[in-house]
């Protein structure tokens, strides 16, 4: 199965790359841009049929490495 | 004085760190990240600059790993001395032991110059030798070196004086190269057993290369 887990820097940590890109995208006449937020893509493929372990247990993964729960929020879906 | 440097792949500061600790007059023993134990009679742990497995994932997210991190962590917990320098203390705060977390530079760039510090607490073992407000000159390397804790985790740092190093200009002003909260540079653990700093001391051992501030630092930790 595969686990598509998206990370994110929390709301209200500044995010210094997407400030940059949302700068050069200004640069580019791209005026309608109000905010970039840049986060991570992280796929699994996962060795369980069961949907609802699978989530279980790339939770238990993001919340030992995959994310920083200090500053980074994580989102889990199949794919 | 027996000091133990934790070396990792992608660690690249264990030779200057085992030159300054030596200068100093400690005997230094680098440690495999893949043993199991510290060397007995260990009594001080320093976790080096670099790129631990290359800062994959987050800066020293997969170090905390590493079989020698359940010792270091049991030493730590038993009051043992920990130092961490830059990607050191980046293991630091992903290990928990030290609260808080490293962001990348506000800046985006990866900053390496000297930099100016302002002691801000000396009670504790690794300032000892330095005088509150002290300004000292060491040079900074990183490019994720902003330091980020939350609104109540930066009031309990101020509370039980664990806020160390600022960073500053020459005259001891609050002066911020990559955006971490309050110019943050150094903080310690509750106990003021574990500390973590971004600025690498142990590069400035010697006049003739520029500055030897980094001697008043870690002459503290092996008093």
């Amino acid at each position: 199965m595969k686990v598509i887990v998206n990370i994110q820097l929390k709301e209200g940590v500044l995010d210094p790359q997407g400030k940059a890109v949302h700068h050069a995208l200004k640069a580019l006449s791209f005026a309608e841009v109000g905010d970039v937020r840049i986060g991570k893509q992280i796929i699994l493929h996962v060795n369980e049929t069961d949907e609802a372990k699978a989530k279980e247990k790339v939770a238990q993964m993001c919340e030992e490495l995959l994310a920083n729960t200090v500053i980074e929020n994580y989102t889990i879906e199949i794919a | 004085m027996k000091v133990a440097v934790v070396v990792f792949p992608g660690t690249n500061c264990e030779m200057d760190t085992k030159y300054a600790f030596e200068k100093l007059g400690s005997s230094v023993e680098l440690v495999f990240h893949k043993d199991e134990t510290l060397p007995c009679n260990t009594d001080l742990v320093v976790l080096p600059g670099g790129f631990s497995y290359g800062d994959y994932l987050r800066s020293a997210a997969i170090a905390k790993f590493s079989p020698i991190m359940k010792d270091v962590t049991r030493f730590a917990a038993q009051g043992g001395y920990v130092l961490g320098i830059c990607n050191g203390f980046q293991m630091l705060l992903e290990m928990g032991l030290l609260p808080g977390a490293m962001k990348r530079n506000s800046n985006v760039h990866f900053i390496s110059k000297f930099h100016h510090l302002r002691v801000v607490h000396n009670d504790n073992k690794f300032l000892q030798k330095l005088s509150v407000d002290d300004v000292i000159n060491v040079p900074i390397a990183h490019g994720e070196g902003s330091y980020f804790i939350d609104a109540n985790g930066l009031h309990e740092l101020y509370k039980n004086n664990q806020v160390l190093l600022k960073y500053s200009d020459k005259s001891g002003i609050d002066k911020n190269p990559n955006g971490s909260i309050d110019s943050i540079a150094c903080i310690c653990n509750k106990n003021k057993n574990v500390f973590g700093l971004m600025p690498h001391p142990e590069r400035a051992m010697e006049l003739l290369l520029g500055s030897d501030d980094g001697v008043k630092i870690l002459e503290g930790l092996i008093a």
